[in-house]
């Protein structure tokens, strides 16, 4: 047992693991499962949140399966600037992600009608609509789905860490020691697997929640069709004269925040760092290259009208050159 | 003589600007596709000075797809011109050949991946890794073809010979 384990710690674990025993009869909503093509996102509403972090756990729990075993010692990498990062001892680390930890909770003091309070943000990964770590990802292990999830598969991932990189939030963490680089070129390539929320896409294929949805004791989320989602947003951020995150950001993502304050002041007060995701507004990533792919359907045009007049001008040189000698061998 | 072929027709105007222009193209795209895997950093490439770039992903992605661009028009061009002006006297070479059913797959696989990137379209897991791995694999065969090919001397036209 780990020592470290505080009072506050096991009764969530408890709780989380009560949760999770009686958990998988909880369905999705009918809505959600009508979706068809529609992406399905979550709303988070951050008024409701008590950081008791029982979604925490029971992240930690269903996903258990998913999480890496990696075998040591680790192969020395090259060149040695390739650090090795392992979490594996570090397992129940909470207040940050980490391979073994997808979601945790950011917590924000700030003011509001002149009055203390701390408002509690679960993180985790937003679910891009056009998500840069699965269009960057040069081996394809990085992709999304057709409802809107972004995954990671773990069988594939060298571990190169680009996911992370081009994250708008640097999302995704890295775990040594495991995965397809073992058998390729374990110095060289690679350094081992991304791990991030796959939005339990295996629950929700069986027709159930997230773990962290159906266990949340407050009902702080919700999971639907983005656009009904996005309506219930509008329609809470209007009722408390709030703020929503991830509409727009990075060009649209499945996961919105509602806020009754303003979200830089929430950047402004949560603990930023590795693993621990800023609320900033965010640029559209792949808007540019998405512009230049436009590009790409009018090139060959131009190539061929540049041909043609080059092929004009040609005729036309060879005809005057053909009547200023009367032969032409 | 395949090598004679080709001087021949890269000397015609205006030839030797293309062609120039087109090994610059393979350049660029080979190195921002390279770019696109996460090793300019490891492997120190960006710590020479002026190269900080090539640690941009984004930068090296905005830079391949215009490689990819001013590609797609050379070849339409080369194309045209092929077989408007020199397609009577001569033929594409074996060489030529394997060259461009290389070139195809470069091009294909690279639009389903620039498709697979544009925001509302979704591509299976399978075929989105089936698209990563072909389109890199064209391009190393491409560059072997190429290599053995500047080796051997063999150009991509050869005069068509005898009659007509
Ligand atoms: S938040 Fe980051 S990891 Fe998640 S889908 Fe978006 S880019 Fe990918
Ligand atoms: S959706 Fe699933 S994987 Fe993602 S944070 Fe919630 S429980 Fe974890
Ligand atoms: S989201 Fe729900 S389960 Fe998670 S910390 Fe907040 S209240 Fe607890």
């Amino acid at each position: 047992m780990d020592p470290k384990i505080s009072r506050r710690s096991f009764l969530k674990g408890t709780l989380a693991a009560a949760g999770v025993a009686g958990m998988s009869a909880l369905p999705l909503p009918k809505s959600a499962r009508a979706a068809g093509g529609q992406e399905l996102a979550t709303l988070i509403d951050i008024r409701k949140c008590i950081g008791c972090e029982a979604c925490v756990e029971a992240c930690k729990d269903v996903n258990a399966p998913k999480f890496p075993e990696p075998e040591k010692p680790y192969p020395k990498m090259y060149p040695s600037r390739v650090k090795v990062e392992d979490w594996s001892d570090k397992r129940y680390t909470s207040d940050r992600l980490t391979p073994y930890n997808w979601v945790f909770i950011q917590n924000a003091t700030v003011k509001m009608k002149g009055e203390e309070r701390t408002l509690h943000v679960p993180r985790r990964c937003m679910h891009c609509q056009n998500p840069p770590c699965a269009d960057l990802c040069p081996w394809g292990a990085a992709f999304k789905l057709k409802n809107g999830i972004t995954r990671i598969n773990s069988d594939v991932c060298l571990g190169g860490s680009k996911c992370k990189d081009v994250c708008p939030w640097h999302i995704p963490q890295r775990q040594t020691g495991v995965g397809l680089y073992l058998d390729l070129l374990p110095a060289f390539a690679g350094n081992g697997v991304m791990y991030k929320c796959d939005r339990c896409y295996n629950r929700i294929e069986e027709g159930e929640l997230p773990a962290c949805i159906e266990i949340c004791p407050q009902n702080v989320q919700q999971i639907g069709p983005r656009e009904e989602i996005l309506q219930k947003a509008h329609q809470i951020a209007k009722e408390i004269n709030g703020y929503i995150y991830g509409e727009k950001e990075n060009g649209g993502t499945n996961t919105i925040y509602v806020s009754p304050v303003p979200f830089q002041e929430l950047n402004r007060a949560i603990e930023k760092g590795p693993g621990k995701p800023h609320l900033k507004p965010v640029e559209n990533t792949m808007e540019h290259a998405d512009n230049l792919a436009k590009a790409m359907v009018i090139a060959p045009f131009a190539g061929i009208a540049a041909a043609v007049g080059k092929i004009y001008k040609t005729i036309k040189d060879t005809g005057n050159s053909e009547a200023g000698h009367d032969e032409n061998r | 003589m395949m090598k004679t072929a080709d001087t021949q027709v890269i000397a015609q105007p205006g030839r030797k600007i293309i062609f120039r222009l087109y090994t610059l193209t393979w350049i660029v795209l080979a190195f921002t596709g390279f770019g696109q895997m996460p090793i300019f950093k490891r492997y120190y490439i960006s710590d020479i000075p002026g190269m900080a770039w090539s640690a941009d992903f984004f930068a090296t992605h905005y830079i391949h797809y215009l490689g990819a661009v001013l590609l797609l028009g050379l070849i339409a061009f080369a194309a045209v011109d092929y077989l408007v002006l020199d397609r009577r006297r001569y033929r594409l070479s074996g060489a030529g050949l394997v060259r461009i059913a290389l070139l195809a797959g470069i091009v294909v696989t690279g639009v389903f991946r620039v498709l697979k990137n544009l925001p509302d379209i979704v591509f299976s897991p399978g075929a989105t890794m089936f698209i990563d791995i072909a389109h890199l694999g064209f391009m190393m065969l491409y560059l072997l073809a190429v290599l053995c090919f500047a080796f051997t001397r063999s150009g991509w036209l050869v005069p068509r010979s005898g009659g007509l």
